[in-house]
Order: structure tokens, then sequence, then C-alpha cells
């Protein structure tokens, strides 16, 4: 424990607000017009918020946004998908926290905030908050509570006995996530008995998650092989990732979805083009794979050659010596630039809209075109914007702490 | 059992494996390659739609909303890409300067010796770059732009007024409830602009921070300890080390928005990619208009980064 530093270069609260805002008289004036200037714009927004806003365009399309035109009596599925997300959340959550700390002298692990109570407490505010708020029907409501309920009792339960469990166990529970999608991807779409809803009926969240999910799922490992390609001797596998991602990352996306939309149909057998949602997923994957290609190789630019030599001389064959010993060192360097890329993906789904299709900002604009909400545009764009920010926002925070986590100064060792 | 001294078999021989890796490698893409272009010639000969350009001399038979260059239904298909490729470097080049001097601007307040300010510009990056462009757009166009009041109502300065049916420069006069005035910006361009340039700037505040960043404390040391005052310290001392740092990060920044003007379509604008889009349903010449595309973005592309490059060469330390 480092002793306490002296108490007179502690400013007090009411010290460090006179540092910082009124340093100088110039920087005086400034703090004034800014505070003026910040009142004014949260008055205003206050009293349009309460005042002139008509928030039912929301809660009245709730479900739209969610789901899209998603049959209703196909709907349990998404539910049931929710639950086991919701499961798996819980479990892994639980698991991590109880990770054994380090001895007391390293710090602790920070990928799961230490205060990950706090997490909760968000979590279960939202939880009660959100279905008030959305003034969902008595029914749904239950329904949400319950998923929280189970999702902070599988934490606890998981953190309780999570490390009784064999050691096997453990260490095949990571793979329940991949099954989950491909039991999600069942659930949603149909198939092994269940009733097919096209993908056009998918929309809203519903539609933006899962291409997001499925792109950055896609795009990654893409854009690894692009990357060790594009470093590679071979001059031709050089040559052909430089013009592959020369030519993605000279194009905009809108055009290139727009290429998937006119002109896939053109390039395949007849029949064979698959449905307008997946080309666009497509496109979505094969534009990010470019980007985290160029993420990827500055990564790989920072490991030192004598790495591969190193590990080359011991006799390992170069996938092997990629895999086990230049690419771990590369992602922890490349880690930022490509959660990066993944939270632009996120935002590009948004660019589905221009091409017809449902997602979130498709369905907002069904939603202004529907006489009835005529004019609540404020109110949509703006829900919408508090959305898309906090996804990215917390994907930032959780690139963020794995970076702290994976950093070989930082981390605790085993 | 072959003995451990026994060369590898060829297929592992390093003289051998690199092409071997590549022969297979160029078939794959080659199979793929060919069978798409097979497709492609099939399909658009089924069609009849061979390339071919001679349809961009048939008159166009829309109209655009704005244009510099004069434009009408009668004019050519080529006119009509050309009038869009102008209108989009317009709000590119637009873009660009408001970019660069919003961005300047955040970035350095982030050095503020206020603490307010420090605080502001990092939650105007944080806001910013977390929210889909596409959305801010449309937020612009529709929530802010649409909603100007028009007529007497309009908002008026001295030598401006800004009104639902546009941005008025010069002298602007009311004309039958219509303002008129010699320079004249719509609202789709306005939100078209604003958007860009609120956007751009947020990256680019973070590079020109990144940048000053960069910089040495004992750099700001020196210059006061030397007498120089804080903006005459950062304009004589610190920025011309810190662009060399900035100017390739804002290379790929002006990149990405001569790429995110495409998407102007959202708030009406007519670009060249919604001028495209427009071509394309009434002629049906996917692969033409798309090649148009592609090659009007790449050379925008290459252009700024021919330009950034040589602004590069001019900011980086000569060494002897």
């Amino acid at each position: 424990m480092a002793p306490a530093p002296p108490a007179t270069l502690r400013p007090g609260p009411w010290q460090w607000l006179r540092r910082e805002l009124f340093g100088s008289r110039l920087d005086g004036l400034i703090s004034i017009a800014l505070l003026g200037f910040l009142l004014a714009a949260a008055l205003g927004l206050a009293k349009w918020a309460i005042f002139q806003a008509q928030w039912t365009v929301i809660s009245a399309n709730s479900t739209l946004f969610a789901v899209g035109r998603y049959p209703l009596e196909q709907q349990w599925r998404l539910w049931l998908l929710t639950t086991l997300l919701a499961l798996a959340t819980g479990l892994s959550w639980g698991l991590l926290r109880a990770l054994p700390r380090s001895g007391s002298s390293g710090p602790p692990p920070i990928l799961w905030p230490r205060n990950d109570r706090w997490a909760a407490a968000i979590l279960v505010l939202l939880a009660l908050w959100r279905p008030l708020a959305l003034q969902l029907t008595l029914a749904i409501q239950l329904r949400w509570w319950a998923i929280t309920a189970l999702l902070l009792l599988a934490r606890w339960a998981a953190g309780r006995w999570g490390q009784a469990l064999p050691p096997l166990v453990r260490r095949l529970i990571p793979l329940i996530w991949p099954l989950l999608y491909l039991v999600g991807m069942v659930l949603i779409s149909g198939g092994l008995g269940l009733v097919q809803v096209a993908p056009s009926d998918w929309g809203g969240l519903l539609l933006t998650l899962l291409m997001a999910t499925f792109a950055i799922l896609l795009c990654f490992p893409l854009g690894v092989l692009l990357a060790l390609g594009r470093r590679s001797t071979l001059p031709l596998l050089r040559w052909g990732s430089l013009l592959y991602i020369e030519f993605i990352r000279g194009a905009p996306l809108i055009t290139l979805l727009f290429l998937g939309q006119n002109i896939l149909g053109f390039l395949l057998p007849g029949g064979l083009a698959p449905d307008r949602v997946w080309r666009a997923a497509w496109v979505l994957t094969f534009f990010a794979a470019a980007y985290v290609a160029e993420a990827v190789r500055s990564g790989l630019a920072a490991v030192p050659a004598g790495q591969l030599e190193a590990a080359r001389s011991l006799g390992l064959s170069m996938p092997f010596a990629l895999i086990h010993v230049v690419l771990p060192q590369a992602m922890r360097v490349a880690l930022p630039a490509t959660v990066g890329q993944f939270i632009t993906l996120l935002q590009d789904t948004t660019l589905l809209s221009l091409i017809g299709l449902l997602d979130l900002l498709g369905t907002a604009r069904t939603v202004m075109a529907n006489p009835a909400f005529l004019g609540r545009n404020a109110e949509v764009y703006l829900v919408l914007a508090v959305l898309f920010w906090c996804c990215c926002a917390a994907l930032g925070l959780g690139s963020r702490a794995l970076e702290t986590r994976l950093n070989p100064n930082l981390a605790p060792s085993r | 059992m072959t003995s451990r001294s026994a060369a590898p078999p060829w297929w592992r021989n390093r003289r051998y494996l690199p092409w071997l890796v590549q022969g297979v490698v160029a078939l794959a893409v080659g199979v793929v390659v060919a069978f798409l272009l097979s497709n492609l010639l099939l399909n658009l000969t089924a069609r009849g739609l061979l390339l071919s350009w001679s349809w961009l001399g048939q008159p166009a038979g829309f109209d655009l909303a704005e244009s510099i260059l004069p434009f009408d239904a009668s004019l050519p298909y080529w006119r009509a890409l050309l009038a869009g490729l102008v209108n989009t470097l317009r709000v590119v080049i637009a873009g660009l300067v408001g970019a660069t001097v919003l961005g300047t601007l955040i970035g350095t307040a982030s050095f503020s010796s206020n603490g307010l300010l420090r605080g502001l510009a990092r939650v105007y990056v944080e806001v910013i770059r977390n929210i889909p462009l596409l959305l801010q757009l449309i937020f612009w166009y529709f929530v802010v732009f649409l909603a100007l009041p028009n007529g007497t109502d309009a908002i008026q300065l001295p030598g401006l007024v800004l009104a639902k049916s546009g941005l008025f420069l010069g002298d602007p006069q009311l004309v039958n409830g219509v303002w008129q005035a010699p320079l004249r910006f719509s609202v789709e361009f306005g939100a078209l602009l604003t958007g860009l340039v609120v956007y751009t700037a947020a990256f680019n505040a973070e590079v020109v921070r990144g940048g000053i960043a960069s910089v040495p404390k004992g750099q700001w040391e020196a210059a006061s300890s030397l007498g120089f005052a804080p903006l005459v310290t950062l304009r004589r001392i610190v920025l011309p080390q810190a662009l060399r740092v900035i100017v390739p990060g804002l290379n790929s920044q002006y990149i990405s928005l001569a790429k995110n003007s495409s998407l102007a379509v959202a708030c009406g604008f007519t670009d060249l990619y919604s001028v495209s889009e427009t071509t394309l349903n009434q002629t049906g010449r996917a692969v033409e208009v798309m090649l148009i595309l592609l090659g009007s973005y790449l050379v925008i592309d290459l252009v700024i980064s021919a330009l950034m490059n040589g602004l590069n060469g001019l900011v980086q330390l000569k060494e002897r």
C-alpha cells in the first residue's frame, strides 16, 4: 500500500472546480458562456421531451421496432432464444466472475469490472424501467422480468458452483456460444420441424443484430486470412490480397450493396442467387473483411520478424507458427482497431434501409410514412440514436477492458 | 519406413512448396472468376444487355432537383451523370474544408486549460462517433432542416436568410413570399453538408488531438519559458511538429468523407450515386452504371490521396 499523498496536494472539490473552470479571466468567461449554453440546451430539451414530444409513436410500434413483421404466432421462438441467451450470458458472467484471482500482489482481473455488482444493478434497473417506459402489456412485462431473474439466477449459480465442475466441463462451456448461434439461426429462420419464416419478414432490431453478428463473425477470419496474404512472401497471394483490399476500400459501401442487389443475380446461374437479405449480409461481410484485414495487418507489422523465424527454426510448421506464435501477439495490438471496425460495421447496418430492407432505420422510415405518426421524426430518430450509441459505446468499453486484460504488463500471471 | 535423413517428399520441398500453394490458389480464384464471368455473359446476352455505352447518349428523361451545370430532361444520360458528379465534388470539397476547421477547433479544445471545454470536446467526439452517420443525416434533414420556417418567419441575418426553401446569401429579397438571392443552397445540400461536417469533424478532432499529444510536453514548457503566449506556442511551435502525425491521419478521414457523401440519397440530394440509381432504374444497365460509379469514387479517392501525400511531403521533417 503506497502512503497517501500529502493532503495539501489534493484539492477539494471546490478548489478543483475553481482551478478547472475559473483558472484565468478568459477561462472564467468561457466557462460562464458554456454553462449558460448548456443550461439553455438542457432546459429546451427537457421542455420538448416532457411537453411537446409524443412518445406513443415508440410504444405503439415497439413490436415492429423489435422484430419487424415477424409472424405473431411464431414469436415464441424469439422469446425462447432470448431466454437461452440470458441463460448463457448469466452462466458465462458468473463463471468469469468467479475465476480464481491471482495472488494478492497482482492487480485483480480487470476484464470483468471489479464492481460488476454495478453492472447487475444497472441491468435490473433497465429491466424494471424499460417495460414501464414502453407501456408494454403486463404479460410481456412479466416475461422480461422472468428472463432478467433467470439471468441473475444463472450468474449466481455459476459463481456458486462453477468452480466445483470438472475442468473438462468448464473448458467446454465456451462452446455453448457457437452452439447457441446455430440454434438461434434455426429458431429464427425455421427448419427442423419449425415453420419457415422468410428473411423478408425479419426486421427491426432483430435484423440489425442478426446482420451485424453474422458479418462480424465471418469477416474476422476472412480479414485475418487477407492480412496474412497481404504480408505473404508469395507474390501471387500478396498482390491478390492487395487488389481485393484496395478495391473494397476504394468503393463506398452503398455502391457495393447496390452491386450485391443488382449484379449478383447476373453473376450466378438462375435461381442460385441468395435472398435479398442474405445478399446484403454477404456484401457487409466481404466489405468489413477488407477493413479488418488492414487492422490485423497493423498488428502483424508490430510483431518482430524474429518471432516467426525463431518459431520456424524450432521446427514449427508455417501454419502452426502463425497460429500459435505470431497471431496471438498481433491480435493483442490489432484489437482496438478491429473492434473499432466491428463498431463501424454495426453502424453500417443502417445502410440496409437504403436498399429497401427493414432494419431498425428502415422500420423507422416505414413508421414515419404512416399518417398516424406524421411529424414524429425527432422522437423516433432520437430513440434510435440512443440505442445505437449505447450498443457502440458498450462495445468500445468492452474492447478497452479486454485490452487492459490482455496487456502482459498488467494482467495477472498464471 | 523411411530413414529420417531422407529428403522430404516433393510436395513439402521448400523449392516447390511456394509455387504449389500459389498454383492452387490461382487455380481456385481463376475457376471462381471464370464461373462468375461466364454466368454474367450468359445472363447479359439472354437479356440483351451486353456491355455497351451508346445508351449514354440517349436523352435522360428525368430532371435533377439541383445542378450547377445547366441540365434538363432532354439532355443525355452522360450529362446527368456529370451533373451528379459535380454535385458530389461540391459537397466533398465544402465538407473537407468544414470538417477540417471544426475538427481542428475541437481537437485543440481538448488541450484547453478550461476543464469544461475539455469535457465538452470529449463528449462531442464520443457522442458523434457512436451514432451511425446515416441516422445523423436523416436527423439533420427531417428534424432540423425541414422544420425551418418559410417566408417572413425565416431566420434572417444581415446578408443571409435560412428558410425551408434553402440558404440564401448576398442580400436576399422576399418576392411574393418567396426568398430570392444571387446565391442559394438547397436544404438538401445543407443537411448533407452539416451531417458530413459534424460527423467527420469528430474523427478529425481525434486525429488532431493525437497529433498534438505526440509533441513532447517539453516543447510547450520550453516555449512558455521563452515567453511565448499559449496560442502562439500552438501555432508556431506545436502545430508544425504535430502536422507530421496529423496529415497522414487526415488523409484516410478525407477519403471516408468522400465515400460517405454517397449517403446523400438519404436526404434527397442528387449526387452521383442518386443519379446513377435513377439511371439504372430507367435503363437496366447495371454493369455499366456500376463501373462508372466505382471508377468515379476510385478517382476521387486517388486524387485526395495524391494531394495529401504531396502535403505530407511538405510538412515532413527535412533531414539535410
